[in-house]
């Protein structure tokens, strides 16, 4: 990008650079940790078992190399860009083929673009070039390198208007959008949005079947089991999820002033990624690209952004928004939809339910490995399911 | 459970001493509070306000006095013994007058025995000596001085045994008990079990809440008939349930440890969980001269916590209990209460039932009165009020 470029859209060349001090103040808290007792269960059913809480603060402090954001990071593009009043930040990868599809993909929580970093490589630079993205992957406002919002209403539809500002800013009159997790809700969004140049998006994540599942199909035996699972989680699991709904700011002192709670609260998401990750801390055996290292990384992120509490504020927003638009029927969506089912993913929602939500989807497919956080987990067949999703849009086949 | 400990029954005298490196550290921890960006809005709805958690933490830093609690608590006979394999800690206060009514008060969350210490002067030594109580204040498992239980099982069902075993232990053949919040709970658990000697009972958080009125809450039936006062109250829970108040209820009761972990960690963290309350948050901490609660009140409570380190135990009751609303007839099992029953409804705390729907939940009510002054903590907000309540509730039982 060219300095007249930069100057024209207000899109600025960016690089962390962390303050030792803060690492210190980091390692010196970590090492003052005051533990509870630990849980009463042999599973994780009262939450982040102690054990393996303690292994991953052991490994923070005795092994992880606190200059890895850094190097990730700042060995790719990244610029911030003010939009609605907010610095947006955001890594912008090019493909060497000129022609290759722009494509915008949104973290979620506890993520941040730490968890997208595995894909960026095989989705800029695929064996086939016919497949090749030029990659747009920001932070949510909040989240991570952004700038923390300080008025209410950043909820996901004014994110998704952000994106579609983003990418008009950067020149693509035509690209595609993918998310899970809160990248899924703001991905929808966007979807029912239709931003002028938006031609298609891929989703791993049934957002609305958390709302409710009411108008889905229960019926075959697959159906069923995403039922179950879907109330599973709403019954046990959506602890963290009401909590941050209502007050994030409570939950959020402990956040900002606890390394461990920050890790723990960020560990505890579902139950297939929970005994990934602490797999990977307590028998040191890390399910795909989800290694102590990297997600280390991503807690690490939190702590020295202080976005703790600005990222559970996403979910108070969510909130706001759904009260607020309580027996409204949103928009249809009227563009390609893809959807890829991750099997460790917190319900496998089956081709039905896609089809009811999204009339329009031209790609389904159930992913061999992978969970929640499936970019992360797996980025190359994560990057597959985008290139398979994506395929006809690209090729202007579509319907 | 059928077990009754046969030994280590010894009732072992206790005075409460927090080593001084414990207190230190309390102290640089807060000096050290690693702060968040202000709330977005410009009301408690996401949360307790920055301003006023940093006044209460700046003030807990710097003037607050630990040993000031612990001497109060060391001028009170307090004990431990061994029930059911966990230490129980309790505070006992005999009467002058012997033949007073013995009476067992359970505090709850998060409060602790901090919540009862101004209702012991007035319900030992009241005016008229046929009022007079001997007054047994017990710490719950997982709370302040009480053992940490070590495994599952420590329900409120549980905890209503352990209680009868404790009196039985000291002597008492007969007596009554009372509570608020979990206190609640355990109290109502002790009346439908009976035990022999088991006089009666008096709660302050009714279980009140109809079957169908439960049911109209939670979406899964038909709103009711009811009076103007009926409706009333079926408002006020439904806006309550919509406030966001229990978002904490269902995180602490999925996933105790996870909220664990903050709470033990931050000192500011774990203020910032009791301010969720609504019996907490709506206290002024001495910013209104006609309100008697200062912060010294509820930093004694919160320091308790803090230098005990039950913060996380503590929660794990909600676990026990599994998600069952404390206001919900149907939940608590009061119908199958067959010991005298007292309710009183403080003016000021966020759930007043009306008294039709009491007189509905609880078939052997004996008592039911409504005050005006008072919240969530009553002994602890209006202990004169509370201590005449207690009587009168128990008066036709002596």
């Amino acid at each position: 990008m060219s300095a007249t470029t930069e100057a024209a859209t207000g899109i600025r060349p960016f690089q962390i650079e962390i303050p030792e001090e803060r690492i210190d103040e980091l390692r010196r808290r970590i090492a003052a940790a005051q533990w509870p007792s630990g849980e009463l269960v042999g599973d994780r059913s009262q939450g982040v078992q102690l054990e393996a809480l303690q292994a991953l603060a052991h490994y923070w402090l005795g092994e992880y190399d606190f200059g890895r954001i850094e190097r990730r990071l700042n060995a790719l593009p990244q610029f911030t860009t003010e939009i609605d009043g907010v610095d947006v930040h955001f890594i912008h990868v090019r493909s060497k083929h000129e022609d290759a599809l722009p494509l915008i993909i949104t973290h979620g929580w506890p993520g941040s673009v730490i968890e997208l970093l595995g894909v960026i490589d095989p989705l800029t630079n695929p064996a086939d070039g016919e497949d090749a993205f030029h990659l747009v992957l920001p932070s949510l406002p909040g989240y991570g390198l952004s700038s923390q919002p300080t008025e209410i209403g950043w909820d996901t539809g004014r994110v998704a208007k952000a994106w579609a500002e983003l990418m008009r800013r950067l020149g693509y009159d035509h690209y595609v959008a993918q998310g899970g997790d809160q990248g899924a809700a703001v991905t929808d969004d966007m979807a029912r949005e239709g931003p002028e140049g938006l031609i298609g998006v891929h989703l791993n994540l049934l957002r609305s079947a958390l709302g409710s599942t009411a108008s889905l199909p229960a019926e075959s035996d697959q159906e069923r089991a995403a039922l179950e699972e879907v109330t599973t989680f709403k019954t046990s699991g959506f602890g963290y999820f009401l909590e941050q709904s209502t007050r994030p700011q409570t939950i959020g002192y402990a956040l900002l002033d606890s390394p461990i709670a920050l890790a723990g609260w960020i560990l505890d998401h579902d139950t297939d990624s929970y005994y990934k990750i602490a797999a990977a801390f307590v028998d040191g055996k890390p399910a795909g690209n989800l290694t102590r290292d990297n997600i280390l990384d991503n807690i690490t992120l939190y702590w020295v952004t202080r976005t703790g509490v600005s990222a559970a504020r996403s979910y108070w927003e969510g909130g706001r928004a759904a009260a607020q638009a309580a027996g409204k029927t949103p928009p249809p969506v009227t563009i390609p939809v893809g959807f890829t089912t991750f099997p460790g993913e917190i319900f496998r929602a089956p081709r039905s339910w896609a089809e009811k939500v999204y009339p329009t989807l031209v790609y389904f497919n159930e992913a061999s490995r992978g969970g929640h956080f499936a970019a992360w987990e797996e980025p190359e067949i994560f990057a597959e399911e985008l290139r398979a999703a994506f395929g006809s849009v690209r090729n202007g086949r579509s319907s | 459970m059928s077990t009754t400990v046969e030994t280590a029954t010894a009732i072992r005298p206790f005075q409460a001493e927090i080593p001084q490196d414990e207190v230190d550290d309390l102290r640089r921890r807060l000096a050290a509070t690693r702060w968040p960006d202000k709330e977005t809005v410009s009301d408690a709805s996401q949360g307790v306000q920055l301003a006023k958690l940093k006044g209460l933490v700046d003030y807990w830093a710097t003037d607050y006095d630990w040993r000031r609690a612990e001497a109060k608590l060391n001028e009170l006979p307090q004990f431990v013994t061994e029930i059911d394999g966990l230490d129980i800690h309790f505070i006992h206060v005999r009467s002058s007058h012997e033949d007073a009514m013995p009476l067992i008060v359970t505090h709850g969350w998060p409060g602790s025995i901090f919540e009862l210490l101004k209702v012991i002067e007035p319900l030992t030594e009241p005016a008229s000596a046929g009022d007079a109580f001997h007054v047994v204040i017990p710490s719950l498992p997982g709370y302040g001085f009480s053992g940490r239980p070590d495994g599952p099982g420590w329900n409120p069902d549980r905890i209503a045994r352990a209680w009868d075993e404790l009196m039985k232990r000291l002597g008492y053949d007969e007596y009554v008990a009372q509570g608020g919040d979990w206190g609640a709970v355990i109290t109502e658990a002790m009346g439908r079990q009976a035990p022999s000697g088991l006089r009666g009972i008096h709660v302050n958080l009714p279980a009140s809440v109809p079957p169908d009125v439960e049911a109209a809450l939670n979406g899964t039936g038909p709103v009711p008939e009811m009076t103007d006062e009926e409706q009333a109250a079926f408002d006020g829970l439904a806006a309550a349930r919509k406030s966001g108040f229990f978002g904490y209820f269902i995180a602490l009761t999925s996933r105790p440890q996870d909220v664990g972990y903050g709470v033990t960690d931050s000192p500011a963290g774990l203020a910032a969980l009791f301010f969720w309350h609504p019996g907490f948050a709506t206290w002024s901490f001495g910013t209104d001269p006609k309100d008697p609660k200062s912060k010294d009140d509820v930093l004694d409570d919160i320091s308790l916590y803090w230098l005990t380190n039950t913060a996380a135990s503590s929660g794990r009751l909600y676990w026990e209990h599994g998600g069952a609303f404390p206001t919900s007839a149907t939940a608590l099992k009061v119908a199958e209460i067959t010991v005298p029953v007292g309710v009183t409804v403080f003016g000021e705390d966020g759930f007043r039932p009306p008294e039709s729907w009491t007189r509905r939940a609880y078939p052997t009510l004996t008592y039911v009165n409504r005050v005006d002054n008072g919240g969530h903590f009553a002994a602890w907000e209006q202990p004169q009020l509370f201590s005449e309540e207690v009587r009168a509730a128990f008066r036709s039982l002596r």
